[in-house]
């Protein structure tokens, strides 16, 4: 459904991103792992619309979606839970989450998704009145997840959502994040947890200096001696 | 010294201090979103106060039944600058943002100039000379009546970022932009609204003080800065600081001119800015961003 055909990303003078091919299929968990640096969140941020290629395509559901803004990008189904959660600090929580929901079907839908993420995250619930500035690391997280479940996404992106969780916590996220790919969605996921990226993931790619340096089935990946050796230390 | 005497002047500064809080509001409004400080806005509310004045001259509409209008135009002056000009300087360091917009009160001016003349004017209004009294106090009825204005135009501006959609768009891309850009927010468009809204605002502050001064060209400079004082002592991007800051300032440059003359005016209104950046930086209600 995603298709990513040979980008090449800068920011200014500096090429982040050199020929990366990439593609998700409908239903499938796609993990990206690499080290610090390797390009992981451009790719994202060049899918979501925020940066543009400069040469190379993405396609999504057999349509280009290279030079299409973020909001237009949204609108047909993307959805990208960024690095940092990015949360609105200043709103409560519940207006993250209203947030959430720009476009007339998912605005229509909004009272049966809002339901929804409370299912997966009942923490959010119980702080709906708080303002999302004052909430934990890992609330943030979640309610970060929850914001970007409000726009009804086929493929939803997610940028180390584990980064600064307790080990509970990032147990339960995984499991959510299972869960929400069960109903349907899509997920490209990014982590540094490469043991956990691999472990939920049908197949995983390996960036190295803004390429793609290994790419296959996750259970493969894992096998595979450069990667036990580079991520796993092992 | 008289009490009476102070009383009225009491009374005055409050009067006043209501426009002013209005036109600081809607400063406070566009740096708290757009982190800006628009430098055209004693121009605008110039605008505000000219569109108000033909309105008058030429239709013989009442400044208070002309103030939407005013508004609606002031409102689109800023949306057009804010998608021209506003929106590609947002990244740049904050001292080039400063050129930009200070060139665009510039134009403003001139064209004021180019259209109504260096001249001051001040039309006759229906209410313009009535008064009632208060205890020992004159109060105009004009002066009520725009304080009563701006009030009330504060308090709607305030619930429609409160609750509206669009108001909600508008305080979620303040927060954080990238976060808003990721839900699909159209953060540019959400930033014309936004620094149209500070602009009417302005723009009505300026159709609520036709009645009270006469209009020219020149005013632009003095409400920019005293808008900019009131800011800064109610705390940037604080609204209801900026409303409370303009009746602070509005009284304490009244109650001046008991022992201060007159002119004196902006030595007060800076004088409190210096003490506030020395005490207070974040302003007496604290500030965003
Ligand atoms: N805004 C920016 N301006 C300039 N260079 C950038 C910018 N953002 C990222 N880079 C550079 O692009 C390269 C890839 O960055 P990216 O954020 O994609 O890495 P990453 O794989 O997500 O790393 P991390 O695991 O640390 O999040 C890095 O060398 C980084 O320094
Ligand atoms: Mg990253």
């Amino acid at each position: 459904m995603l298709e990513l055909k040979g980008i090449d990303v800068y920011y200014g003078d500096l090429q982040a991103l050199r020929g990366v091919s990439l593609t998700v299929g409908a239903g499938e968990v796609v993990s990206v792992i690499g080290s610090n640096g390797m390009g992981k969140s451009t790719t994202l941020k060049a899918i979501s619309g925020l940066l543009h290629p400069r040469a190379g395509s993405i396609q999504f559901q057999g349509r280009d979606i290279t030079r299409l803004t973020p909001s237009a990008i949204v609108e047909l189904g993307i959805s990208h839970v960024p690095e940092g959660r990015q949360v609105f600090p200043s709103l409560t929580v519940l207006e993250n989450l209203e947030m959430g929901a720009q476009f007339p079907e998912p605005i229509r839908r909004a009272g049966q998704t809002l339901e929804q993420v409370f299912a997966y995250f009942p923490r959010l619930k119980e702080r709906l009145k708080q303002k999302a500035g004052t909430l934990s690391g890992g609330e943030q997280q979640m309610l970060a997840i929850g914001r970007g479940l409000m726009s009804l996404p086929s493929l939803m992106m997610l940028d180390e959502p584990s980064l600064g969780l307790s080990p509970l916590l990032v147990e339960t996220i995984f499991e959510i994040i299972e869960q929400i790919n069960q109903q349907g969605t899509s997920l490209l996921v990014i982590e540094q947890n490469v043991f956990h990226a691999l472990g939920i993931s049908h197949r995983g790619y390996v960036l190295e200096d803004g390429g793609v340096a290994l790419s296959g089935p996750s259970r493969e990946l894992l096998a595979d001696p450069h990667v036990r050796k580079a991520y796993l230390g092992l | 010294m008289s009490l009476a005497l102070a009383f009225q002047l009491l009374i005055q500064g409050i009067l006043l201090g209501g426009i002013y809080g209005l036109t600081a509001v809607g400063l406070s409004l566009i740096f708290g979103v757009m982190g800006v400080i628009n430098f055209a806005h004693g121009q605008m509310m110039v605008m505000g106060m000219y569109i108000s004045y033909w309105l008058l001259v030429l239709l013989g509409l009442d400044p208070y039944l002309s103030l939407p209008l005013a508004a609606g135009a002031i409102f689109v002056l800023g949306y057009v600058m804010q998608s021209t000009v506003v929106n590609r300087i947002l990244d740049f360091p904050e001292a080039m943002q400063v050129l930009p917009l200070v060139a665009m009160g510039l134009i403003l001016e001139n064209l004021a100039l180019l259209f109504w003349g260096p001249d001051p004017r001040s039309p006759s209004t229906a209410l313009g000379l009535a008064t009632f009294t208060l205890g020992s106090a004159t109060v105009d009825v004009s002066r009520l009546i725009a304080f009563g204005l701006a009030i009330a135009f504060t308090v709607f501006l305030v619930l429609f970022l409160k609750k509206s959609a669009t108001g909600k768009r508008i305080r979620a891309a303040a927060d954080n932009r990238l976060g808003a850009q990721l839900v699909g927010i159209k953060v540019d468009r959400v930033n014309n609204i936004a620094f149209g809204l500070g602009a009417a605002t302005t723009g009505a502050a300026g159709a609520l003080l036709l009645p009270l001064m006469p209009v020219s060209p020149y005013l632009g400079h003095d409400f920019t800065t005293t808008a900019f004082v009131v800011v800064i002592l109610g705390g940037m991007g604080n609204l209801l600081g900026a409303l409370v800051g303009g009746l602070i300032l509005g009284v304490t440059e009244s109650l001046a001119t008991l022992a201060l003359p007159a002119t004196l005016k902006q030595v007060v209104s800076f004088g409190l800015l210096v003490l506030i950046m020395l005490y207070k930086p974040q302003g007496l209600f604290g500030g965003r961003r």
